[in-house]
């Protein structure tokens, strides 16, 4: 359905643009319908950047991302709109997409008004209520504004807002990172509810844990490079690149205390990243960056 | 030795008085690290800073803070001068931005220290041996902020709190904002910190329970403005007697746990309003086990040693 082929991406940097930077190296995955796909990473791994690239948010500089077989950069005008009535993004800070000052309801009559003009009024309604439905919120939640409402309804709400486009793929970055512990797991069971249904969902995170619970596949980027990909038993149960286990390891579980010497290693060794390498397939579905 | 007894602070709101701190009393040991945890609004991070600085809108509505054997005056300001820094010290909970961007980090700590009237030439070799201790050179205090990554900078920022050694840190949220390895350094900062002694006891506050799993001693929950249960990190982890701990500790998603095998369920509804907060128990909505009695508060008791709990049934349910 999607696919992200050999993408990379340029950005200038420097005071006038004189400088380039390369964020993303040569990126190439899939998102199958109906599968949870994470991408893991941290701050400066270029997850966000890939998300946005999906969105059409930020261009992409070499490679290209098809949508079932189109090319995504290429749509215009018509196709893009129907594009984005396929696919949307629901973003880190939920009080940051919506207005202050309006009703949060206003979100959905823009929706309307944008995508969905020639639905009647009361077939428009069945399928707000059917949204509003499938997020557990009421009608009369459209009534209130923004500070009235916890961030896990707003989060909701802008889940919520992409189903009643009967969207295909959900781009999802950081969604619940400001969430609390309990309101977090009702966005993460709705994203698993969802995909049941048949969404795709691509999860960027850096949290693993939270990746682990809701994804079918992970792909961990170091310094906009995947370094290991696959089936999330695989990749979590397996890890096979340093970066992966390092990562794992600095997780904290509930249940085991680190140890006094793991708990004070600062991990001095400077930054492993290297570059070039290529992904291997380790076993199936579970490939590996190696360096020769 | 910290104490505080039935302290109560209250934010000033156009619609009234929220009781953000209703009457919490509990006491943190010389070489205690105690965890702060509890959901968004629980009141976690205003107890923090009521130890060291109350905010304008923050009103000090009755209650006593001791730190070793004396009273701290937290509802006088300018009294409270001559113990910040070099008594209780804090590390906010954006320390990533508590730094002057337009200044060195060496400069901008001299400066700092010469407004409490210190000499910063003095205390440099001790800082520049304690940034060692957290893998820092001595060439970040040449750089500007932005030159250092999130972690270094809250590490940074942990050293400079910490310079005096203050006999009680606070540390907000320190972990919150950064990636998976960062935050386990800073972790294994404040540990290592508090072996050495630069600091005496020490307030984390966080919504990450995971993490004050690997570095509290005792962990104490809030819920709605009051406490809800304090133990030692074990048994908050392994045998939690109050309803609310239990439920938070069964929402987290831990790796090894999916969706697909394990639904792990939340906490049904939210926390009730502070701004006229129902009587009896605050959680008695939500939870599960609630009964006649909860209309009834129940006090905040030891069912063990060192473990208090306020819950009715609280009881009942830790032999069982």
């Amino acid at each position: 359905m999607l696919k992200v082929e050999n993408v990379s991406k340029v950005f200038r940097s420097g005071a006038f643009g004189g400088k380039k930077a390369k964020v993303i190296h040569d990126i190439d995955f899939e998102v199958k319908p109906g599968e949870v796909v994470s991408l893991i990473g941290e701050s400066g791994s270029g997850k966000t950047t890939v998300g946005r690239m999906i969105l059409r948010l930020t261009s992409v500089s070499e490679g290209r991302i098809t949508f079932d077989g189109e090319d995504v950069s290429a749509l215009k005008g018509r196709a893009l709109k129907s594009y984005y009535r396929r696919v949307q993004g629901v973003f880190q800070d939920p009080f940051s997409s919506f207005n202050p000052i309006f009703k949060v309801g206003r979100v959905f009559r823009t929706i309307r008004r944008e995508f969905l003009a020639d639905l009647d009024t009361a077939t428009w309604e069945t399928r707000l209520t059917g949204a509003l439905n499938a997020v557990g919120l009421e009608f009369a939640a459209l009534d209130k504004f923004p500070h009235q409402m916890s961030g896990g309804q707003l989060q909701r709400l802008l889940i919520a807002r992409a189903l009643v486009l009967d969207i295909r793929l959900l781009v999802a970055d950081e969604i619940i990172s400001m969430l609390d512990a309990s309101t977090r797991i009702d966005v993460l069971n709705l994203l698993g509810d969802l995909k049941r249904q048949g969404l795709s969902i691509i999860f960027v995170t850096h949290d693993l844990a939270l990746g682990n619970y809701i994804s079918d596949r992970i792909i961990i980027l170091q310094k906009g490079s995947i370094v290991e990909m696959g089936a999330t038993d695989r990749v979590f149960g397996d890890p096979q690149h340093a970066y992966t286990r390092s990562l794992l390891n600095a997780v904290p579980h509930l249940h085991e205390r680190w140890s006094d010497a793991e708990l004070k290693d600062l991990g001095l060794v400077k930054d492993t990243a290297r570059f070039g390498g290529r992904l291997v397939e380790h076993q199936p579905d579970h490939f590996v960056r190696v360096y020769s | 030795m910290l104490a505080v007894s039935d302290l109560k602070i209250h934010y000033r709101t156009l619609a009234g008085s929220v009781k953000a701190l209703d009457g919490v009393s509990f006491s943190v040991a010389d070489g205690e690290i105690m965890g702060l945890a509890g959901e968004s609004g629980c009141g976690k991070s205003t107890l923090g800073k009521a130890l060291i600085r109350l905010e304008e809108r923050m009103q000090y509505v009755g209650g006593e803070v001791t730190l070793d054997g004396t009273t701290l005056p937290i509802a006088d300001d300018r009294a409270m001068n001559p113990y910040r820094f070099r008594k209780v010290s804090i590390v906010p909970q954006y320390a990533m931005s508590a730094l002057n961007p337009t200044r060195r980090i060496g400069r901008m700590i001299d400066e700092l220290l010469a407004s409490r009237g210190l000499k910063g030439s003095t205390l440099r070799p001790e800082l520049e041996r304690r940034l060692a201790v957290l893998g820092l050179g001595p060439e970040v205090l040449g750089m500007y902020p932005i030159e250092l990554s999130g972690g270094m900078k809250q590490r940074v920022v942990m050293v400079l709190s910490t310079l005096l050694d203050p006999s009680l840190l606070i540390a907000d949220e320190v972990t919150s904002a950064l990636d998976v390895a960062s935050q386990k350094k800073v972790a294994g900062a404040l540990v290592e910190f508090r072996d050495r002694g630069y600091v005496k006891s020490m307030i984390v506050v966080t919504h990450d329970l995971a993490i004050l799993a690997q570095v509290a001693d005792s962990i104490l929950i809030m819920y709605a403005g009051k406490l809800a249960e304090k133990a030692p990190t074990r048994t908050i982890v392994e045998a939690p007697a109050h309803p609310y701990t239990r439920l938070l500790l069964g929402s987290l998603p831990e790796v090894g746990i999916r969706f697909e095998d394990k639904r792990l369920p939340g906490i049904k509804g939210r926390p009730p309003s502070l701004l006229s907060p129902p009587v009896g128990c605050r959680f008695r909505d939500r939870c599960p086990l609630a009964f006649g009695k909860c209309v009834e508060e129940p006090p905040f008791i030891e069912i063990a040693p060192g473990h208090q709990v306020a819950c009715w049934k609280a009881d009942a349910h830790a032999q069982g």
